[in-house]
């Protein structure tokens, strides 16, 4: 028996959660896009939020970073409610939203520099990361230079550095090539086991899901529910041999399983 | 793990070849060869047509009143040329702002582009005297609208992506206009003040026509009433080499202000 870490339930009397979701629904105007989800995750957790396409998502995290208010229900962050203008996430996009106008360094400052810190620091606070994130020497070159992958990886960066509570990754791997996204999500999870930012992270792929993942809610189709939590039992640090262990294949397998039924579900009337 | 070398900021080349301003330059060769023989061979009066050597050689003979007279039409461009950049911008800022200050600006901006030049020239020059602000204001009234479409333009094409990431940074509305929408409309500013800049010489001109002390619209003026047709040919010719030389310059504003344009295009054409 491989163990596996506690799912959300079995471990939420034992401490407060970073951010907890409670029932939280949201609806334009007719159209129902989420039927009260409710999920939570703890400091240092990299959680996933696996669902397919339509599946609210994104209404996830507009209301996470306020640029929509729920419905109903409740948005925790370290025990508080969300309210407006508290900025506590930082967000990396799908595309990696890089200003061509602005060389790598200074896209990666961005965040900092909008939080009000001089362009000077906060070039001094991303200096000795940039060599972590394999960008130290493509600090002076334009977004457009890099390839895709070293353009996510500047992304990323851009997105740790703003100090944040926790990091919201909306499909970050979403454009790149097969190999290059497999590369990737190798690197991420090197990286994220150095720092261990506390991550929510949105991704249709399942085996992106599996590999980076503490623990998964599997979303149902719109209007979007929480179908299933699955704790996932590897080790880390995960490499890319782990991709092919039984553990993995029947983790990969229970998820598609669960999309498969959730899916049928919902073209019931 | 790509383990591509730095990519070279600058360099690469530019033009196929380097040799495609030949064309051009054949084609005016012959045109004004052409010229030449008519007017040489065909005996007809070098105050109706003078040769392009005459015109050259008259221009030569008189290049000290030329040339005060050009910089002072120039002078006017420029001056006109900024006053239109300044309100281009702020204009578009507080149209791109306001959905309501667009309706009801944009009838306005359209409006005055319809105002006939020959009439509003000489009031202007009525309302404001000889000088120069009669000619500077309406070099900008006639230039400020191609530069404040086409900052409206560029503003739309903002990706919608950067200003969600800007937004979620807790940037305010004003610091996405300035971090995003922005730069994201400089190419289209550029694309603007080039079309603005092909006309706007012209425009100075026939400002002075109306009525000046100097510029090129006087000196053609005075130089057609003693019928010195070499020299108003002359005049025609600087007129024409002072715009392509604007225009060249707006290339170079361009690179000086927006250096990344220039190595992304270059970047994705390879």
């Amino acid at each position: 028996m491989i163990s596996r870490p506690p799912l959300a339930s079995e471990r939420a009397d034992r401490e407060a959660p970073k951010l907890r979701l409670e029932g939280v629904r949201h609806a334009y105007r007719e159209l129902e896009v989420l039927d009260g989800v409710s999920l939570q995750l703890a400091t240092g957790e990299l959680v996933t939020i696996l669902g397919p396409s339509g599946c609210g998502k994104s209404t996830i995290f507009s209301i996470l970073t306020g640029a929509t208010a729920p419905t109903s229900g409740r948005v925790l962050i370290d025990n508080a409610p969300l309210g407006p203008g508290t900025e506590r996430f930082a967000v990396m996009p799908q595309s990696d939203a890089l200003l061509p106008w602005r060389r790598v360094l200074d896209n990666v400052t961005l965040g900092l520099e909008i939080q009000g810190v001089s362009r000077r620091e906060a070039r001094e606070r991303v200096q000795p990361l940039l060599a972590t994130f394999g960008l130290e020497q493509f600090a002076r070159a334009y977004p457009f230079q890099l390839s895709g992958g070293m353009r996510q990886r500047a992304a990323l960066l851009r997105t740790v550095v703003q100090d944040r509570s926790v990091l919201l990754l909306d499909e970050p791997f979403g454009a790149l090539d097969a190999l290059t996204r497999t590369d990737m999500q190798a690197w991420l999870e090197s990286v994220w086991d150095t720092f261990r930012w506390s991550v929510l992270l949105i991704t249709h792929d399942i085996r992106e899901a599996v590999f980076l993942s503490d623990r998964i809610y599997v979303l149902s189709p719109r209007p979007g529910r929480v179908v299933a939590e699955v704790a996932v039992a590897l080790p880390r640090p995960r490499r890319i041999e782990h991709l092919s262990s039984p553990e993995f294949v029947r983790t990969e397998a229970e998820l598609r399983q669960i999309l498969h039924d959730a899916r049928g579900d919902a073209r019931e009337p | 793990m790509s383990t591509r070398s730095p990519v070279p900021l600058v360099g690469g080349r530019r033009h196929a070849g380097g040799w495609g301003w030949l064309p051009a330059l054949a084609i005016i060769g012959l045109a004004v060869a052409g010229w030449q023989l008519y007017a040489t061979r065909s005996g007809v009066s070098p105050q109706i047509l003078p040769s392009p050597a005459r015109v050259l050689h008259a221009g030569w003979l008189d290049r000290d009143a030329l040339w005060t007279n050009t910089l002072a039409t120039l002078k006017e461009t420029l001056f006109g040329f900024v006053l239109a950049t300044v309100v281009g911008i702020v204009l578009s800022a507080v149209v791109d702002a306001s959905s309501i200050l667009r309706n009801a600006l944009m009838p306005l901006l359209i409006g005055s582009q319809t105002l006939p030049l020959v009439a509003i020239a000489p009031l202007v020059i009525i309302w404001f005297g000889f000088g120069l602000t009669p000619k500077i204001l309406l070099v900008a009234l006639l230039s400020f609208f191609p530069i404040t479409v086409a900052l409206l333009e560029g503003y739309q094409a903002t990706d919608p992506d950067v200003e969600r990431l800007l937004i979620s940074m807790g940037a305010s509305r004003w610091r996405v206009f300035r971090s995003a929408r922005l730069p994201t409309a400089m190419p289209f500013f550029f694309a603007g003040l080039r079309i603005a800049i092909t006309y706007s010489v012209v425009v100075a001109i026939f400002a002075e026509y109306a009525g000046a002390t100097a510029g090129l619209g006087i000196y053609i003026e005075e130089e057609t009433h003693v019928f010195r047709t070499d020299l108003v040919f002359a005049a025609v010719l600087v007129t024409t080499l002072v715009t392509i030389g604007l225009f060249a310059a707006t290339y170079l504003l361009e690179r000086i202000m927006i250096p990344w344009y220039r190595i992304s295009r270059q970047t994705t054409r390879r």
